[in-house]
């Protein structure tokens, strides 16, 4: 047999797919979006204080604290290590009011039980990561919010003292635009430029991590930039909810009716958790579809089903319940929606 | 008639009190047959067809025969013979007639007889006083709301097959799970149409 050169040797190796070497890892996915949403965090802690600091501290613990105990009962290997459950700990936090920290009614078990439903009955019992069907954090929430409607909607004013342990309840600047309609939201805002500055950068009341805006767009931008999360979701999301409540959300003040073209785009993207739930929930890998074109669906039946629940529905906020339907869906989008075969262009095809 | 009102019975009924994601009811039928996408097509298209008939006959019957003779408070098993009466004609014709869709839908329609759902929707009907349309529509919103539940059932049945799933919780169990977490989901509905 002849010697081979080096060059001749290299052809003769066999190799299917493209096989690039990277350092993307599940672990390395989850810390850095774990730190893509410390920004958001940071200003929750600012204007919520120390006890919003206590309770997402509180979900974290508990988070991982359950994954391990039902990887050991399960006889799994114990996977905390990959910052999955640090992560959904993480999320769940900055979904709940800063108001689960406090000593009268004492409702430091609302966040364990939450962690638990989400790590070990949404994830865990499916299978562990990468089998859960829907967002574990959300459905954490979503159980939380049935469970004890009462305590998971009293939110404190923010008021960015840091040692300040007296609150002041208040509702969200959705829940005034549902009960009490536009004309109190500036009332009690100011000026509309204000409300939107406030909303920006968090100075209104909500859940921990969902009341700055500007805060969660550095970290989504963040996420977008590292490819880590592609726009398709995200932007057919917001845009969907801006389109729609504007076009369906006015209201005459007088009458209460519906006004066509007169609603606030501006005001419904930068509230509730639209921002968290657009750019860190619905582009979860696992619950969502995977096809570039089933996403855009995704993404346009989240934002109309977010938009429906904040004009017409029983509750403020919709993004939730928005990302919890689409997960049902989502199997059914990734299965129907058309594929495009690798290497197909229009032309070829005549 | 209204239209609006046909159309927010017929969304009242598929997604806001969804059958079962807040009602709970036919779920026999539900895991049954939420196995696999072609079985859970196939019933959902004969569900909603009988629903839609039977809700019809029943309103007749209840109107034109019932109410005259005063015999409302035998509602329930009246309803129960009218529509395991009309499944088990369709069926006997489907078999004479077409062949061919009864060996693809007539195993379906042998199960429908017992589902809960398809007495529910004449009861409401009943309890509620709708007219004739508003009866169909009822019908109708009902089957599609089964349909939904069944389809997207059974697209994540079909993915949970490849999942990890502990030993005790496969199957049945894990799609009781599944259930509640969708229901939890459907709650979101709530409160978007005051009938």
């Amino acid at each position: 047999m002849a010697v081979m050169n080096e060059k001749e040797h290299a052809r003769l190796i066999v190799s299917v797919s493209p096989h690039i070497r990277s350092d993307v890892s599940v672990s390395r996915i989850m810390w850095t979006v774990s730190i893509a949403l410390f920004p958001a965090l940071l200003m929750g802690v600012y204007f919520f204080g120390p006890r919003a600091l206590f309770i997402v501290a509180t979900c974290i613990v508990s988070s991982v604290f359950f994954e391990y105990l039902t990887a050991k009962v399960m006889g799994r290997p114990v996977t905390i290590n990959d910052g999955s459950a640090f992560l959904t700990g993480l999320l769940l936090g900055m979904n709940l009011p800063s108001s689960l920290w406090s000593f009268s009614p004492f409702l430091i078990h609302v966040p364990i039980i939450g962690s638990f439903v989400a790590v070990a009955i949404t994830k865990m019992l499916f299978g562990g990561l990468g089998y859960n069907i829907f967002n574990p954090a959300l459905i954490g929430r979503a159980f939380l919010l049935i469970s004890w409607p009462r305590a998971m909607t009293i939110f404190y004013k923010p008021t960015a003292a840091f040692l300040g342990f007296d609150a002041q309840t208040t509702a969200t600047p959705l829940g005034i635009l549902k009960e009490d309609g536009m004309n109190k939201l500036i009332e009690v805002f100011g000026t509309k430029s204000n409300l939107y500055l406030m909303k920006l950068i968090g100075q209104n009341a909500g859940s921990i991590g969902e009341t700055s805006a500007l805060a969660l767009l550095i970290g989504g931008l963040y996420l977008l930039a590292k490819r880590y999360i592609t726009w398709h979701i995200p932007v057919t999301f917001i845009a969907t909810v801006a389109v729609v409540t504007w076009i369906f959300g006015g209201t005459d003040p007088a009458t209460g009716k519906m006004v066509l073209f007169a609603g606030d785009p501006l005001l419904n993207v930068l509230s509730g958790g639209l921002m968290l739930g657009a750019f860190f929930m619905a582009t979860d890998y696992v619950t969502g579809p995977t096809l570039r074109n089933a996403q855009i669906l995704f993404g346009i039946g989240c934002g109309l089903i977010t938009s429906l629940i904040r004009i017409k529905g029983g509750f403020p906020e919709g993004v939730m319940f928005a990302i919890l339907l689409m997960n049902c869906f989502a199997p059914l989008l990734d299965r129907y929606v058309k594929r495009k075969p690798f290497g197909f262009r229009k032309e070829a095809a005549r | 008639m209204h239209f609006g009102r046909l159309l927010e019975l017929i969304i009242a009924a598929s997604l806001i009190n969804n059958f079962v994601f807040t009602r709970y009811l036919g779920l026999c039928i539900f895991f049954g047959v939420s196995k696999k996408m072609d079985t859970a097509l196939g019933m959902s298209m004969t569900f909603t067809a009988v629903m839609v008939i039977s809700s019809a006959l029943s309103w007749i019957i209840y109107k034109t025969v019932m109410i005259p003779l005063h015999l409302e408070f035998l509602e329930i098993m009246v309803f129960i013979g009218v529509v395991a009466g009309f499944v088990q004609a369709a069926d006997t014709m489907m078999r004479k007639l077409s062949p061919g869709l009864y060996y693809k839908l007539g195993i379906y329609l042998a199960l429908i007889t017992t589902n809960c759902i398809i007495l529910a929707v004449p009861l409401i009907n009943a309890q509620e006083g709708y007219n004739f349309i508003e009866a169909l529509c009822f019908g109708l919103g009902s089957g599609l709301g089964f349909s939904l539940a069944l389809i997207i059932m059974a697209s994540i049945r079909e993915k949970l097959e490849l999942a990890d799933i502990p030993k005790s919780f496969r199957g049945l169990p894990i799609s009781f799970v599944l259930t509640g977490l969708i229901a939890l989901a459907f709650i979101g509905f709530s409160g978007l149409i005051t009938l």
